[in-house]
């Protein structure tokens, strides 16, 4: 089971730390990881995705309580939120390939960012699942490397908010 | 004034009587303000004692206590005792001195990240990086661990900071943390489904734990079990709430514990756990308890809850003041058959020891030193057999009884009851030990005498790590790998050393009178029992 825990902490130095300390002493998962400052610059979020079971995630949330510099948590099913991520990614191309890597990137609605002679980075900001699917994709072509920012969520818009 | 006269003034509106410390030059400014000040401090003769003492100081005073050391190796050594304090949930105000701030992350001498290598350990930490920031952070932290679930606090000081000037001296009057809000008071709805399942109930029980002695709940839990006459049991730590001998008390659960107890968690068809955690030495399977019974669950710390065992209720919140919202209802049940049987049990699963003529039983010894002991006297055991069998055989009065049952931290004993004598002076405190967990601790003997903590001090001799022999002798056939203390000292010719009066036990013949002597007066004392080195518990 996939959980997201939305985190608002005190923006201190070593709360990353601690957060991160807690899982893993707890032998908790962190699928992804994402944190920066809010309109607040006294808070930070950390949207953290972890997945276990029911009993598991519970205690996550109650352990991430715990924490004295955690202000609040928010916690919701993947479906119940605007989950995106960031990707960016270098390949190497060549003639016979660079037509359909920018074919690819039309359909996945992915940017061509940087280019020279034989390689591109090509920026995708979407869902994690199409971040998975845009991967799959170009795993056919040379990916020189990859980097991801972790999902990125808020729950969605609901009219009694 | 500067930043340590502003720690040592912080201390001093606090009501801080001692300081379980020791020093080194990066937390040499507080120990020179603290000269200045009616706030004691003790030299403890290794850090780790530090934590203990003040552990010892702040179970039988209900406050907060606070030990200081200095940086690096010193902070290292007190973390043991931090995570001792943590796992038992004592709450400690520890300070640490720290190199100079600009110097911090470059591994100069004595440096160590402590509020890093703690952060698992401890309920918050702070580094202090400002000198104004001072007044706050201590008023914080000694709220914080004091309330809720109580636990150490951590506060490192840089020397730059101790020494760097600071203005007048205000204490904050409140404490103002948006962060931290335990929860005290239970939930009135709870509260009714508790009523309406003791109602229901014919085979209630209570399980306590260090949670009820630490909320100050004590007797409110021994008049409402009175009244309702509701058997309760309890885990290690939760031994003294109740007088061994009171009739609805049916001792110790768990592996250790007495067979009675644990026949009552398993027949009881409602289980109320109040300040417990369900780890496994008091409950070796969790799913038992939840199997053909209601459970209820009463913890001030949420996390807790649900944590081991999946309770039906769970409240959440203060014992002591659930328990004063429970009795303001009638509850309608009879349980007096249950009682019956379980007092059945009491007599069917009495346990029976062999005992070796050659040597003193610990067990027989425990009991008869406790008859013989002052009504409200404290009992420290150590770890090891030792603990076990006076978690089982000791017969608490009205006095306390104190020992690690989270962390199970060897050598506890004597730093603990040196701060539990020191802060109850009129109080008789015994510390009860093994050779291995003596020697642990034995250079505080110093201690004991410098600040005139007059502790009486019993080791039950065996000459070997009896626990782990035991455990050696039934997991690996009696294939002893070490656990032999060969090479230990003459404990006579150490009471000596030491100035302190001595005796040796060696039978149970013997006995009575070496207890009467031991117990004549208030000095020090250490008594050494020797005992079957076979012996189990």
């Amino acid at each position: 089971m996939n959980r997201i825990f939305s985190v608002l902490v005190e923006n201190r130095s070593g709360v990353l730390s601690k957060v991160a300390g807690l899982f893993s002493r707890r032998c908790f998962n962190i699928d992804s990881l994402a944190v920066g400052e809010t309109d607040d610059n006294q808070v930070s979020l950390m949207t953290i995705v972890s997945s276990g079971t029911e009993g598991t995630l519970e205690q996550i949330e109650k352990q991430l309580n715990k924490k004295l510099d955690v202000i609040k948590i928010k916690t919701f099913e993947p479906t119940a939120a605007v989950s995106r991520e960031l990707m960016l990614m270098k390949i190497k191309y060549n003639k016979g390939n660079r037509n359909d890597i920018i074919d690819i990137c039309r359909l996945m609605k992915a940017e061509i960012v940087d280019m020279s002679s034989n390689m591109m980075i090509i920026q995708l900001c979407d869902t994690p699942d199409r971040i998975k699917v845009m991967l799959t994709m170009m795993n056919q072509i040379s990916i020189v490397e990859v980097a991801r920012t972790g999902t990125l969520a808020l729950s969605k818009c609901n009219e009694n908010d | 004034m500067n930043g340590a006269d502003q720690i040592v003034k912080c201390l001093e509106a606090e009501g801080v009587e001692y300081v379980f410390g020791y020093p080194g030059v990066a937390i040499c400014p507080f120990y020179n303000s603290i000269l200045d000040s009616k706030v004691k401090s003790v030299l403890v003769r290794t850090e780790q004692n530090a934590a203990h003492a003040a552990s010892g100081y702040a179970r039988v005073t209900g406050r907060v206590g606070v030990c200081a050391v200095t940086s690096g190796p010193g902070a290292t050594n007190l973390i043991t005792g931090i995570a001792t304090a943590f796992a038992d949930s004592i709450p400690l105000v520890c300070i640490t001195g720290q190199v100079n701030s600009e110097l911090l992350g470059s591994d100069v001498f004595q440096e160590a990240d402590i509020t890093g290598a703690v952060e698992s350990f401890v309920k918050y930490s702070y580094l202090v990086k400002d000198v104004a920031d001072i007044p706050r952070i201590f008023k914080e932290a000694f709220h914080i661990a004091s309330t809720g679930r109580k636990g150490p606090v951590l506060i490192d000081v840089p020397i730059d900071i101790q020494n760097g000037l600071a203005k007048k001296f205000e204490y904050p009057k409140e404490v103002k943390l948006r962060t931290y809000k335990p929860t005290v008071k239970g939930n009135a709805l709870q509260i009714k489904k508790i009523v309406k399942e003791l109602d229901n109930a014919r085979k209630p029980l209570i399980l306590v734990g260090g949670g009820v002695i630490l909320s100050g709940a004590c007797k409110e839990l021994k008049s409402f079990v009175e009244e309702y006459s509701i058997p309760v049991v309890s885990t290690m730590m939760g031994i003294s709430t109740m007088p061994t001998e009171h009739p609805l008390y049916f001792g110790m659960v768990g592996n250790n514990g007495f067979p009675c107890a644990n026949r009552a968690m398993k027949e009881a068809d409602l289980l109320i756990l109040i300040g417990a955690r369900v780890a496994d030495r008091a409950v070796n399977q969790p799913d038992a308890i939840t199997k053909d019974k209601t459970l209820i669950h009463i913890d001030v710390d949420p996390a807790e809850i649900g944590k081991n065992a999946g309770p039906n209720i769970p409240i959440v919140g203060d014992a002591k003041s659930i328990l004063n919202d429970i009795t303001e209802y009638e509850i309608d049940g009879n349980y007096g058959e249950w009682i019956d049987t379980l007092n059945k049990y009491r007599e069917e699963l009495k346990i029976v020891r062999k005992t070796n003529p050659k040597f003193v039983d610990p067990a027989g010894f425990i009991t008869k030193l406790s008859m013989k002991m002052k009504d409200d006297a404290i009992y420290v055991a150590d770890v090891g057999q030792n603990q076990i069998w006076s978690c089982k055989y000791h017969i608490v009065k009205q006095g306390r009884f104190l020992t690690t049952g989270g962390m199970g931290t060897m050598g506890y004993s004597i730093p603990a009851a040196m701060g539990a004598k020191l802060g109850c002076p009129k109080k008789q405190v015994i510390a009860v030990c093994g050779d291995g967990s003596f020697q642990m601790s034995m250079m505080e003997l110093a201690t004991m005498r410098q600040h005139g903590a007059n502790v009486k001090i019993i080791v039950l001799k065996n000459n070997y790590l009896g626990m782990v022999r035991q455990y050696q002798h039934f997991t690996y056939k009696d294939n002893y790998s070490v656990v032999d203390l060969d090479g230990s000292p003459d404990l006579e010719k150490l009471a000596s050393a030491y100035d302190l009066k001595f005796l040796r036990v060696l039978n149970d013949n013997e006995a009575d009178k070496a207890i009467d002597e031991f117990l004549k007066n208030d000095e020090s004392y250490l008594m050494e029992c020797v005992i079957d080195p076979m012996d189990l518990v």
